[in-house]
């Protein structure tokens, strides 16, 4: 499994293992869509060794999931290569990013 | 569903081949016999049997060579052959099937065998008729869908005009895959003279990722040819986009345009990795850096269209690429980074032969990797507009109709001078004069430094004299923000008049702003001085007189009116 998810009465915490890409859609996807939104989401990416585009727009497609623009959304522990795409794509304007 | 099946027979013993016969009738066949491997060649091509039952050993052409002929001769078809030998020794029996025999039965026959074996031969045929059915329908629909996607191409390069990169100061490399990897370029010249270039990567996979390219060039080509700015442009992308393409589809973006007159590049650049100014005279670079999201995230309310804006001078190179150049990996999987590309850009290449040096330091890197040029990059280079070899695109009615005689007043105030760009209303206002469309570009031109003079000078109050030292630039645009932003009460007033006279018109453009004008009594004077500026300085007024008749200053010279006259064929 690539997605490992924990949840505790705030935070619905989703870890995403290898790389971050197309394959994971499904699972990435099942992770938080059967809940509410949560009050607050963090994204753990410490094992994650590469994010590619379709794994921002999964992002995106959490953060709609848990309210849009008043989502609170969190992506820890970025390697030097995601940050770089994280950065490239401003994606701090719309996540917390860690 | 009875399949009549036909046996052909070939055996030189009398006696064998009359059992056969016999019982192979009694099975419902039809049956074709023969003495020896020359006329069971001839036969087969003949009658074309379901079966065939061959003796190995005949004289004349033996079993084995006749087997070989005739299982070329069947070619896609499933003829199923079967020898009939005497012959036990293992090593003899597995010759049988390895000249091409499918089985073989052993003298003296036994009926019930042949016919278990028959059947199950004829089970395979089945199965082997239907999978052709199944692959010959693949094909038909595979063809089908290869039609489709020719007609679909077709539309989406007539909609996105590949052709039109062909103008004389680009240079480009579009991957060959663009279509299904969502790369899309785009250039053009737009009313004001100047050139929007577009590079747009994006998201997902396919036919889904080209789509969405085929709304934006619409609005990339149209709205430039009706004098709209950069910021209008990228703004209503945004918001189409954000309203067609599902959550997690959008398109990291670069948008160019080049001011060849002011030597000023402004650019908008969302979610693509660094482009490059390379000044010619010092060979050193500059890095545009991506400050906005891509296109499509954010809704029209959240989206900041606002650009970031250089001095260039004839010469000089911008350089984008979408990410595949920094993602193109090597056969160890290595990718090509930023790092690399960086070193060939500070490599002090002529600037000539920087865009050949990239892409070849790119394939170099890849080897023999195919594909080798899946990657998307442009070059732009500043020049004299003069010289560029493709046309200011007219938007508006071609035919004679319009109006010729009309009179118009349009004052925008306040928060409205924020944000709203009055020029494209106002030059679709002067096209609809049938002797005015041919000079489009020269009248979007006047009708722009008649506003930036009364928005940036009038209004906001900004001194041009700022940008002559170094950071005075970066300061002026800043300022002009700034003052922007906080502006309520301030009035900018077209009036705005044409007359047909007996050969040709005369168009009137007065504009009247709410600042305190400047000194504007011996202009006419100073005219003479100011012919030899080439920078953008002042008002823009050595360019206004070089357009227009007359240009006439009053008031405190917060109040202009420029008569523009037209003959035709003039």
């Amino acid at each position: 499994m690539a997605i490992i998810r924990e949840a505790t009465p705030e935070e619905i915490r989703i870890r995403v293992e290898g790389r971050f890409d197309f394959s994971l859609h499904q699972e990435f996807r099942r992770a938080y869509e059967d809940d509410p939104p949560a009050e607050r989401y963090l994204v753990d990416l410490r094992d994650t060794t590469h994010v590619d585009s379709s794994a921002l727009g999964m992002l995106l497609l959490l953060r709609d999931h848990a309210g849009g623009d008043d989502a609170q959304i969190r992506i820890a522990n970025c390697n030097a290569d995601v940050r770089r795409i994280l950065t490239i794509s401003n994606f701090e304007q719309l996540f917390a990013i860690e | 569903m009875t399949h009549h099946r036909r046996v052909l027979i070939a055996d030189d013993s009398d006696s064998d081949r009359a059992l056969l016969r016999a019982m192979l009738e009694r099975e419902g066949y039809s049956v074709t016999a023969v003495a020896d491997g020359a006329e069971a060649v001839v036969a087969f091509d003949r009658e074309q049997p379901d079966i065939v039952l061959l003796d190995a050993m005949m004289p004349g052409m033996d079993g084995f060579d006749a087997a070989r002929t005739i299982k070329s001769r069947a070619g896609t078809r499933f003829v199923p052959l079967i020898f009939l030998t005497a012959l036990s020794a293992a090593g003899d029996l597995a010759h049988c099937l390895e000249v091409g025999g499918d089985d073989f039965v052993c003298k003296p026959y036994n009926t019930v065998i042949l016919r278990a074996k028959l059947a199950a031969f004829e089970r395979m045929g089945a199965m082997h008729r239907e999978v052709s059915r199944s692959r010959a329908h693949v094909e038909q629909v595979n063809a089908h869908l290869v039609r489709e996607q020719a007609v679909a191409k077709a539309v989406y390069d007539n909609v996105i005009r590949p052709r039109s990169l062909a103008i004389n100061n680009l240079r480009h490399h579009l991957s060959p895959l663009a279509v299904f990897n969502g790369d899309v370029l785009l250039a053009t010249r737009h009313a004001g003279g100047g050139m929007f270039v577009f590079l747009g990567d994006f998201t997902g996979h396919g036919l889904p990722a080209a789509i969405g390219a085929m709304p934006t060039a619409e609005i990339f080509y149209g709205m430039a040819a009706k004098g709209f700015s950069l910021s209008d442009i990228v703004r209503e992308i945004n918001a189409k986009l954000r309203r067609i393409l599902p959550i997690g589809i959008f398109c990291c973006g670069s948008m160019l345009e080049i001011d060849f007159r002011k030597g000023l590049i402004h650019v908008w650049h969302g979610g693509l990795p660094d482009a490059y100014v390379y000044r010619a005279a010092d060979r050193s670079v500059t890095h545009i850096v991506s400050r906005h999201l891509p296109l499509g995230v954010l809704t029209p309310a959240r989206f900041d269209a606002s650009v970031q804006t250089f001095e260039v001078a004839p010469g000089d190179r911008i350089f984008m690429c979408s990410d595949g150049i920094l993602e193109a990996c090597d056969a160890e999987e290595t990718m090509f980074g930023a790092a690399r590309l960086d070193a060939v850009l500070s490599a002090g290449h002529a600037p000539a032969d920087l865009f050949p040096a990239v892409k070849e330091s790119v394939l170099r890197f890849l080897g023999g990797i195919a594909p080798q040029d899946d990657f998307t990059m442009l070059e732009a280079t500043v020049v004299d507009e003069a010289t560029l070899d493709a046309p200011v695109p007219l938007a508006g009615v071609e035919d004679d109709a319009g109006a010729d005689e009309w009179k118009l007043a349009y004052e925008l105030g306040g928060r409205s001078l924020r944000t709203f760009n009055p020029l494209p209303l106002l030059q679709q206002v002067l096209v609809v004069a049938p002797g005015l469309r041919q000079r489009a570009g020269e009248l979007y031109t006047v009708l722009s430094e008649l506003y930036s003079n009364a928005l940036d000078h009038g209004v906001l109050g900004l001194d041009s004299a700022l940008k002559d030292s170094p950071q005075g630039f970066g300061r002026y645009y800043a300022l002009r923000a700034e003052r922007l932003a906080e502006l309520t009460d301030a009035r900018i007033r077209f009036e705005i008049e044409h007359q047909p006279d007996d050969d040709g018109g005369e168009l009137h453009i007065r504009v009247i702003d709410s600042g305190t004008g400047f000194p504007h009594d011996d202009w006419q004077q100073q005219r003479a001085a100011l012919a030899n500026e080439r920078k953008f300085c002042g008002r823009g007024i050595p360019l206004l007189a070089r357009l227009c008749e007359s240009l006439h200053y009053q008031g405190s010279g917060n109040d202009v009116t420029a008569l523009y006259r037209w003959r035709p064929g003039g």
